[in-house]
């Protein structure tokens, strides 16, 4: 199934696809419509244009692919599925998402994957190609962020206050420098190479924007965790 | 009358901009069309538009527009008006009827130049008394709120969707080199005519998404300069702010994006030894202007737009440029209506501010 989504509202984009007994839909045209895909599962969405705030909010189960840049809070708080932004994203890509992985071929904004966390079997996945802003992984608790920093000479690949108030997950910087002023209570490890987990989701990131996991695995990356020594990480349930 | 604070009214706001920076003019149309895109930002309950460089015919005089609640007001402000300018021309602002936009005030322009004797004897420049006149009539007449003051440049805004409020004031029939716009949904305040964005002080206005924690602290100090925040809404101050930073201390906009927007003191201190100077002075100079909670704002003047996010940017802002043009938004989705092929489009961090100006500043002139 095929949609124009010109001059359709969010509500009746998202009632179509809910309709549809296609199990993929494209929608082309997309200008600002919110909370598309939201909850969404079963289903395989490709979308062309701009699409609002919330894209695949909630999103359980399905596939979401958008060639475009995304906005604020792309899969808020998302149970399961996949979301692949052939552009950048914008703040609070990954908001409390609870599982799923997310895959970002550019930069994403502030605050991206805060509040992530593990929950039962599920864990959460954030791999962004290019760089983060302020605040990545701020309160994180469980999940795994990947910042490859493609096509950046140096420096730092994360912005400032980066894993504030983290208890949980990890956070791997392709990057010799640290992001600056890292809080206390995060721990640095110098990693050359990586363990089969995060290389499975490079190697998906890879695969999808059409480059080489062999030009990443292998090279030294910054492992961001919290520090068991740090008492503030039994204020929560251990994980 | 009801201050901020004493009136709350739960929670959004769209802002846009666009500028040609070669100074050729576009319709209003193009504004419209880009705030529409971000109807669920806004309630219905304010929009707003500022468009530069619309009254080339008059860009020697000030061009006043004003609300009156009743002809009386009008008569009693028209006698204030006269007795500190020529009028050289006035008419009542053409508007078009619509269902979704009602309980309009009276709305009035006024193309003024100060009377040169008491001009001379006020012994103030032009501006400031230009600006002193506004404050007076907006603070001390009741009723009556002249909600627009510049040369070559006006503001139109009232209660209602701002797409709403465009085709109200007509703006498809004007053109100017820049234009910025808002979508409101009041927080806090109540939403009425006057409390609508954009804000504005001779050719500054200001477009703001977000909530001034530190609002009352602001309005003091700056109230010490003889500004008066009358309008029931924390956007107002912040306009003050720029002019006193720019008209009457100096400051470059650059400079005042770090009064009102600093760095925290730790990341200043990863900064080079010259920077650090810099905020340090501003952060000293101006603690009382440090602008505390969630804002993205643009700024118009003449000759160009500024864009800046509050420091830790709680509210998303999205520049792009495609040749001449240069655009901000809330959302990419305003940009892309108006201009789908962008050369650029990039989000800028907190605090950092983003200006676009004309390539020619003289010629706007």
């Amino acid at each position: 199934m095929k949609i124009n989504a010109n001059g359709y509202t969010a509500k009746k984009l998202n009632i179509m696809i809910g309709r549809s007994n296609d199990e993929s839909i494209e929608i082309e045209g997309v200008i600002g419509q919110r909370y598309i895909g939201t909850a969404l599962s079963g289903k395989i969405l490709e979308i062309e244009g701009a699409p609002g705030n919330a894209l695949g909010a909630f999103l359980d189960g399905a596939k979401i692919e958008l060639f475009g840049n995304a906005q604020e809070a792309t899969g808020d708080t998302m149970n399961a599925g996949e979301i692949v932004i052939h552009g950048n994203a914008g703040d609070a890509t990954g908001y409390a998402m609870r599982g799923g992985e997310i895959f970002i071929e550019g930069d994403v904004g502030y605050r991206c994957g805060i509040h992530m966390k593990a929950y039962r079997g599920n864990s959460p996945a954030i791999v962004i190609g290019g760089k983060a802003g302020s605040f990545l992984g701020e309160y994180q608790a469980g999940g795994t962020i990947v910042v490859l920093g493609d096509g950046r000479a140096g420096g730092a690949v994360a912005g400032y206050f980066c894993g504030t108030g983290m208890h949980g997950g990890e956070i791997w910087l392709r990057s010799q420098d640290a992001p600056a002023a890292l809080p206390e209570q995060v721990k640095t490890e110098r990693v050359k190479g990586v363990p089969s987990n995060v290389e499975m989701l490079i190697k998906k990131w890879c695969a999808k924007f059409g480059k080489e996991a062999i030009n990443y695995t292998g090279d030294e990356f910054l492992k961001l965790s919290p520090d068991d020594a740090n008492p503030y990480k039994r204020l929560y349930t251990p994980n | 009358m009801l201050k901020e604070g004493q009136y709350r009214n739960p929670s959004g706001c769209a802002v846009s901009a666009v500028i040609d920076r070669s100074g050729k003019p576009m319709s209003g149309r193009r504004m419209i069309d880009s705030i529409a895109v971000m109807h669920e930002r806004s309630n219905g309950l304010g929009g707003g538009f500022a468009g530069y460089g619309i009254y080339p015919d008059h860009k020697e005089l000030y061009a006043f527009h004003l609300f009156f609640d009743d002809r009386l007001t009008r008569k009693n402000t028209e006698e204030y008006i006269l007795r500190h300018f020529e009028i050289a021309y006035s008419s009542e602002i053409q508007t078009r009827k619509l269902p979704t936009v009602t309980d309009e005030p009276i709305i009035w322009r006024y193309f003024l130049a100060p009377l040169p004797r008491k001009l001379a004897d006020s012994h103030l420049d032009e501006r400031e008394y230009v600006a002193r006149c506004v404050n007076f009539i907006n603070a001390r007449i009741g009723g009556a709120y002249v909600f627009s003051s510049g040369k070559n440049m006006g503001v139109f805004k009232g209660v209602g969707y701002p797409e709403d409020i465009g085709e109200f004031y007509r703006l498809d029939e004007y053109e100017g080199y820049s234009w910025t716009c808002h979508g409101r949904y009041p927080t806090n305040t109540p939403g009425w005519w006057g409390g609508a964005h954009p804000f504005g002080l001779l050719d500054c206005t200001i477009v703001h998404n977000g909530e001034i924690s530190s609002y009352d602290a602001n309005r003091r100090y700056i109230e010490m300069f003889g500004y008066k925040c009358t309008l029931r809404t924390d956007t107002e101050v912040m306009a003050y702010i720029i002019d006193y930073l720019v008209r009457k201390m100096g400051l470059t906009l650059r400079e005042v994006a770090k009064v009102m927007a600093p760095s925290f003191w730790k990341t200043i201190a990863t900064k080079s030894e010259e920077e650090q100077r810099e905020e340090i002075f501003l952060r000293k100079a101006f603690p009382s202007l440090l602008v505390t909670g969630p804002f993205s704002v643009v700024v118009g003047y003449e000759g160009g737009i500024m864009a800046l996010n509050d420091r830790l940017k709680l509210r998303s802002t999205v520049c792009a440029e495609k040749g001449d043009l240069a655009f901000v938004a809330s959302e990419e989705s305003a940009i892309r209506r108006i201009e789908p092929q962008l050369d650029k489009v990039w989000a800028p961090a907190g605090g950092e501010p983003v200006v676009f100006e004309l390539h020619d500043k003289e010629a706007s002139k």
